[in-house]
């Protein structure tokens, strides 16, 4: 195929898509993401191409592998009739019944409505194509509208202007910290540096966190596209895309979105016939979590142990061999390209005044919907866990853990709370990458600090003293607690602990990793109590070894 | 990235056919020190370890230190040195599952496999290893069994799949 010199190429591989799509009356989307796969979805589409050729239907009913349809508490998930009919735990036995039922009513036994609060209050932007386009094909992506916005920018927009529209979208960065994205990108554009460089971080090391995994299995040209675009703006030759080992499905699905955007020209020398160029390599991490703090992923694309280093300066301006260089996050990238097309502005209708856009969430634990969600900046915890999620039937909501290691977990008095990044630092948590994990009765919130605790020590990378020793000694003092060995001395150590180790630490880990103890003794210190001092686990998970030793 | 360097690298440790995959991956990186983990992770890819020689001959190939190597190679969980039995468990700790109980399938399968959390048991039929999260969140408690997620699991199912590991 040959290279694409300008919108009228593009929109000729979208339409040629398009006829061919017209052409056959049916597709079968079947979930292909890492959910469903888990549930064999790769076996239920072959069991329907099998099917639709045994019935020689193959001109009429196209079967396709999708990204995420979103609720993998359903898997596997498949839909019909242009994204319509949604069917959940479909088995291969109810192939036919399904392909029989293509031209009818739909099989209702298996169908989940499209009007429940899980799919209705959802505002999709990165998600837009999920569960609608087959993630290996290119043109799936063009002839829905993909590239339309890098082709903008090359040739109708200046990197001034580019950067100006990523600016007033007010979009911030979606990893954690929420640093304005618009404020970086021109920061390394004014750079001095004779070569600049790009990162896409996709190291996604929070347990319970699943974003970034499902866009870059589910729509990898997006991402690409708003990492090209950000070259543009800030003037990269050259760009990274460090990515877990941990996601193979993710890995595969990049490498063959890279090689289909070379072969088109939209990556490589003189992009679009203009002076742009840019070629981008996937650089793949090895398990360590300090690894997303920025300048321990330098280290690492550096090929060095994942050590992190005081700022600044920051990678900016002195980042991959000391070149300025532009790190954001998978799912900030990949709200650029319809930020390029519909303007800063149509962005920054959405959510609050201070947090923009929409995000997303991975809702896990113990929720009825468990899965990948979108929504507007703004929305409150309880609409997100009661309405979206729903709880168990006879089982009471306790807490949300949300940013992982470095977050907190926040009870039910503040769930009216808009969400943003303002208010949950306020709370105690932090936004984080997007996961949240509910949890019921059935946890021990000072389990749950000895569990990320226990995450932070081994994570730690050891080069500064107050995290390397502070984790292993809070650590300690928890397990203390939980085996019913502690005194209320202990408790007051703890906290002086939290003190120093956030006060004192080199990078974001240490000093975040004291947050899941502090939240949860700011609201559930009655359970700490309980276990100093009565030697019971309210919540009945810990064994409390120490304290029955002592008894006997 | 910025080094010229030679681009024809020592002999590998023996005419094992596997580095030659080694070898590609660091060409197309141009054996620069940078190519470290990428290398390591070739290794780790083709050989399912990494051996003392492995790392030497990286050292060597791309002119780095060994104890850097050996410096890399241990601070990164991913990398292992040494090898991995004939069934591989791998249960998922991220905070869903661990919620959903993944500890109890821990203590289920140490006990039926008699090997523990990190290790392979003295026949070296089992190793029981854990993931800080496989990102299957959704389907919670997961885990892997020879390559395959599978999700939901019950500690029912996790003993009657190590059950059939140990009778093979």
């Amino acid at each position: 195929m040959v290279a694409i010199m300008s919108a009228e190429d593009l929109e000729e591989i979208a339409r040629r898509e398009l006829q061919i799509k017209q052409s056959v009356k049916h597709e079968i989307n079947v979930c292909i993401a890492a959910g469903c796969l888990s549930a064999h979805s790769d076996a239920l589409k072959d069991a329907f191409t099998k099917e639709v050729k045994k019935r020689g239907l193959e001109h009429e009913c196209k079967v396709r592998g999708v990204g995420c349809l979103g609720l993998c508490a359903k898997a596997p998930l498949i839909s019909t009739d242009n994204g319509n009919r949604l069917y959940h735990g479909v088995s291969p036995e109810d192939v036919g019944e399904i392909i029989d039922s293509l031209n009818s009513k739909p099989v209702e036994r298996l169908q989940i409505p499209l009007n429940i609060p899980f799919f209705s209050r959802q505002t999709k932007i990165v998600l837009a194509n999920s569960g609608r386009i087959d993630p290996e094909r290119i043109e799936d992506y063009i002839a829905a509208g993909g590239y339309a916005a890098l082709i903008k920018a090359l040739t109708e927009m200046s990197p001034t202007e580019v950067i100006s529209q990523v600016t007033r979208s007010g979009l911030r960065g979606r990893g954690g910290a929420g640093y304005p994205a618009g404020l970086k990108w021109s920061t390394v554009s004014k750079a001095v540096g004779t070569r600049k460089f790009l990162v896409c971080n996709a190291d996604e090391g929070d347990p319970g966190a699943f974003m970034d995994r499902t866009i870059l299995a589910s729509d990898p040209h997006k991402v690409l596209e708003g990492m090209i675009i950000a070259a543009y703006a800030v003037g990269a030759s050259d760009g990274f895309i460090y990515v877990r080992a941990e996601y193979p499905l993710a890995v595969t699905r990049l490498k063959a979105a890279i090689r289909q955007a070379e072969r088109l020209g939209l990556l490589g020398k003189n992009i679009f016939g203009t002076q742009f160029s840019f070629s981008i390599e996937l650089r793949l991490g090895a398990g360590a979590f300090v690894c997303g703090e920025e300048t321990a992923l330098i280290a690492s694309i550096e090929g060095r142990r994942g050590t992190p280093r005081p700022r600044p300066p920051y990678p900016a301006e002195s980042g991959l061999w000391n070149s300025p260089t532009l790190i954001n996050n998978v799912e900030t990238f990949a709200h650029v390209p319809r930020i390029i097309l519909e303007g800063g502005d149509w962005f920054a209708r959405l959510g609050t005044e201070k947090s923009k856009g929409t995000k997303m969430f991975a809702l896990a634990g113990r929720v009825n919907n468990t899965g990948l969600i979108e929504v507007p900046m703004g929305m409150s915890l309880r609409e997100i866990i009661f309405n979206i999620g729903g709880i168990p039937e006879g089982h009471r909501f306790k807490a949300v853990q949300t940013g992982g290691p470095s977050g907190g977990c926040i009870p039910e008095q503040n769930l009216d709370i808009p969400v943003d990044y303002e208010s949950l630092t306020k709370l105690g948590s932090i936004m984080g990458s997007g996961g949240m994990v509910v949890m019921d009765e059935t946890s021990c919130m000072v389990d749950v600090a000895k569990y990320f605790m226990e995450f932070c020590k081994s994570e730690s990378c050891g080069k500064c003293v107050p995290c390397r020793v502070g984790t292993s000694q809070m650590h300690d003092i928890l397990t203390r607690i939980t085996t019913g060995a502690a005194s209320m001395e202990d408790l007051t150590t703890l906290e002086e602990l939290c003190d120093l180790v956030r006060n004192t630490s080199l990078c974001g880990l240490g000093q975040t990793a004291p947050n899941p103890i502090l939240s949860t003794l700011r609201y559930f210190r009655d359970e700490y109590i309980a276990h100093i001092e009565r030697k019971t686990c309210p919540a009945g998970v810990c064994k409390m070894e120490q304290s029955e030793k002592a008894n006997t | 990235m910025q080094t010229e360097m030679s681009l024809t690298p020592p002999p590998p440790p023996n005419d094992d056919k596997r580095w030659k995959l080694v070898q590609a991956r660091m060409r197309r990186l141009g054996f620069q020190a940078s190519a470290l983990i990428e290398t390591l992770h070739s290794v780790q890819e083709a050989f399912g370890y990494l051996e003392k020689g492995s790392l030497q001959y990286v050292a060597s190939a791309l002119r780095v230190p060994l104890s850097r190597v050996y410096g890399v190679a241990t601070f990164y969980h991913f990398f292992t040195l040494g090898p991995k039995g004939k069934h591989v468990c791998v249960v998922c700790m991220g905070t869903a599952c661990y919620i959903r109980g993944a500890k109890n399938l821990i203590t289920d399968i140490e006990q039926t496999a008699k090997t523990t959390q990190g290790e392979t048991s003295a026949d070296g039929k089992i190793s029981l290893l854990t993931a800080r999260c496989l990102g299957s969140c959704g389907l919670a408690p997961n885990a892997v069994f020879d390559g395959e997620v599978v999700g939901r699991l019950t500690p029912s199912q996790v003993h009657k799949r190590v059950e059939e590991w140990l009778q093979s």
